[in-house]
């Protein structure tokens, strides 16, 4: 009986976890729209809404790598570029083509950013999740500026015939007097119609946080946490490695991918160098601060550190310092033997409570 | 089945060796044969040749550095064999991994634990029901009913698996808070799960006290009567080994020196060299 009644515990502590994420993500969207209407929301900070969302997203998918599955990845902005030059492109033809409807425009961009951001995440994935060691950090560190420097040089239009690509210039694309330019190389996609509302970055956070939790609390997410705990064993009982570091890597593409697509429907132009390796380290900077494998720590992490640079604009010299600085802060926060026992204290008490309500 | 090892009949198979009488009906579930690997220039095993009948309990002893973990890595296929072939309950594996040798029935625990430190008691066990497990992905991430009853029906089993050691009351905590001797016993667990024919042990009792140790023999007896499988293991408890081994190998420099049931091994000069130095070594 007892027995039962601790396991029934440890079940509605995992759901419960995922109930404050989904409820974190819910106030945040009501108190924004409250204080929207009041019209106390400041110009930067609503520009800042639709970008807070996408990071957020980044910020749990690259969890899922780093966190869950104890890989790591370096290039995280890549799949993030390809979701929003791909989105960008789709959405653009569609516009072209007569579907003005922003939230059709921008559903479809999502679901092709997440396709190609996948599809990308295969291609690295299956030659490099089939070696032991941080191959992965230096090939996505390798894969972020490829597709950097491979959209620097893309100049893509379209018209009544169609998509037009050129890596050359914009004479090259072949394109009919009418058509528009859509991707215009180092000048980045111009002239996009933007489609993302906060009310779409809201659904996105929502539905990567079902997607992530579910998938860590069923048995592809204790396989994947199994090899990150200890691959030998993994392999000893019967675990397929490679099969399940390439769903959660693969996972994690594609919810990039959709985040991207949400990030540059976002603005009027978006440029290439937007994805390099400094926004790579900022969206792994989310998962550190947060806590590597904590979900509720990266949705914070994000949303403050997006926030905050707005906010302290005028010290925006000193910004990487401060950076640095609360960096190393929470790395001694969090590594300070006396502060762990503090923490665990406060844990048990917690426990303890909840052990009660169960009884009761 | 008789608890005396030593009382136990042994009869021919074609290949490389002997099985216990009553297992002559079934094949053997392990046979190894001119097994041997060369690290570099370095021989560390060679001439190995086991057979292992359905239900055997077997043992393979030897002095440190004798090669006697290096035989569970090849036998699991984390190190491939320069020369023999292992024959899996029938299936050649050559050319297969850990993990498909694991799932063509062959499970182990390690020498140095190796637990699913952040994972809980159950979920290590789970991890161990992972292919019994019967959805994918999709059921998973929709929460779908396929999902619940599968899941409800893996916990039941690793509660079950669990009670065997009476470490159910355990499901909850953390695997690397356990104890030693529970790690030791959830590892054995965790492989139980994964639905073998043979187990191995290396050094199941290693840190267990003489009571503690009783109660592993007894439990390793209850394994092969309740699954009905075969169980090879690396020990240097002899009274362990020589309490529930019916078949023991001693291995020296990679080779085997004697076989045999525990009396025959006890008497032979050849072990007692090997263990306890010639008489006119020096």
């Amino acid at each position: 009986m007892g027995n039962k009644i601790k396991i029934l515990g440890k079940t509605n502590k995992n759901s419960l976890m995922g109930f404050i994420n989904y409820g974190i993500i819910i106030l945040f969207f009501v108190v924004i729209t409250i204080v929207k209407q009041a019209g106390a929301l400041t110009n930067a900070l609503s520009g800042q809404l639709i970008p807070i969302c996408a990071y957020i997203v980044m910020a749990l998918s690259l969890n899922l790598v780093v966190g869950i599955s104890g890989e790591l990845s370096l290039g995280h902005a890549g799949f993030m570029s390809v979701g929003a030059f791909s989105g960008v492109i789709v959405s653009g033809a569609m516009n072209y083509g007569g579907v003005t409807n922003g939230a059709i425009r921008l559903i479809v961009a999502m679901i092709v950013g997440a396709i190609l951001a996948g599809i990308a995440g295969v291609v690295i994935g299956i030659p490099v999740l089939r070696l032991r060691g941080d191959y992965l950090a230096i090939v996505t560190l390798a894969f972020g500026e490829i597709i950097k420097n491979v959209l620097n040089c893309l100049y893509v239009g379209v018209d009544k015939a169609g998509l037009h690509f050129s890596v050359t210039d914009e004479a090259h694309m072949d394109m009919s007097a009418e058509g528009v330019t859509l991707v215009r190389g180092p000048m980045g996609a111009v002239g996009v119609v933007k489609a993302s509302t906060f009310l779409a970055g809201i659904i996105l956070i929502l539905l990567t946080l079902f997607v992530i939790q579910n998938l860590v609390n069923s048995r592809t997410g204790r396989a994947i946490m199994a090899i990150r705990d200890n691959r030998i064993a993994a392999e000893a009982t019967g675990i397929n490695v490679t099969k399940y570091k390439m769903i959660a890597f693969v996972t994690s593409a594609v919810i990039a991918g959709s985040a991207g697509a949400l990030y540059g429907l976002n603005f009027s132009t978006i440029v290439p160098k937007k994805f390099d390796f400094n926004t790579s380290i900022l969206i792994l900077v989310f998962v550190v601060l947060g806590g590597i494998g904590n979900l509720t720590g990266s949705i914070i992490a994000a949303a403050l550190l997006t926030v905050l640079p707005e906010i302290f604009r005028p010290f925006q010299d000193y910004r990487m310092l401060v950076y640095a600085i609360v960096l190393i802060l929470v790395m001694i926060a969090t590594n300070n033997e006396r502060l762990r026992a503090f923490w665990k204290r406060i844990g048990h008490i917690f426990r303890k409570k909840g052990g009660e309500l169960n009884e009761q | 089945m008789s608890s005396n090892p030593n009382d136990t009949k042994y009869v021919a198979v074609p290949g490389p060796g002997m099985i216990p009488e009553r297992d002559k009906d079934k094949r053997p579930v392990l046979e190894a044969s001119h097994l041997g690997i060369d690290f570099g220039g370095l021989t560390a095993v060679d001439e190995f040749n086991i057979a292992i009948g359905a239900t055997e309990i077997g043992g393979l002893i030897g002095p440190n550095g004798a090669g006697k973990t290096t035989v569970f890595n090849l036998l699991t296929k984390v190190y491939q064999p320069t020369r023999g072939v292992i024959m899996l309950d029938g299936k050649d594996t050559h050319g297969m991994n850990t993990t498909q040798a694991n799932q063509a029935g062959i499970a182990r625990t390690f020498q140095n634990i190796r637990l699913f430190d952040k994972l809980t008691v159950e979920e290590n066990v789970k991890i161990g029901l992972h292919s019994s497990i019967g959805y994918h992905l999709p059921s998973a991430v929709l929460r779908l009913p396929r999902y619940w009853r599968e899941e409800k029906k893996a916990h039941e089993r690793a509660l079950e698996l669990l009670d065997i050691f009476d470490m159910a009351d355990m499901a909850d905590v953390r695997s690397s808070s356990l104890p030693y001797g529970a790690q030791r016993r959830l590892e054995i667990v965790r492989a139980l799960a994964t639905g073998p024919k043979i187990l191995l042990l290396d050094e199941p009792a290693a840190g267990m006290n003489p009571s503690e140790t009783e109660e592993l023999m007894n439990n390793i007896r209850k394994i092969r009567d309740t699954f009905n499988i075969a169980v090879l293991l690396i020990e240097h408890d002899m009274n362990l080994v020589m309490g529930i081994c019916e078949n023991i190998i001693v291995l020296n420099f990679g080779k085997i020196i004697a076989k045999g049931n525990p009396k025959t091994i006890q008497n032979d000069p050849k072990v007692i060299e090997a263990y306890l130095g010639s008489q006119d070594g020096e």
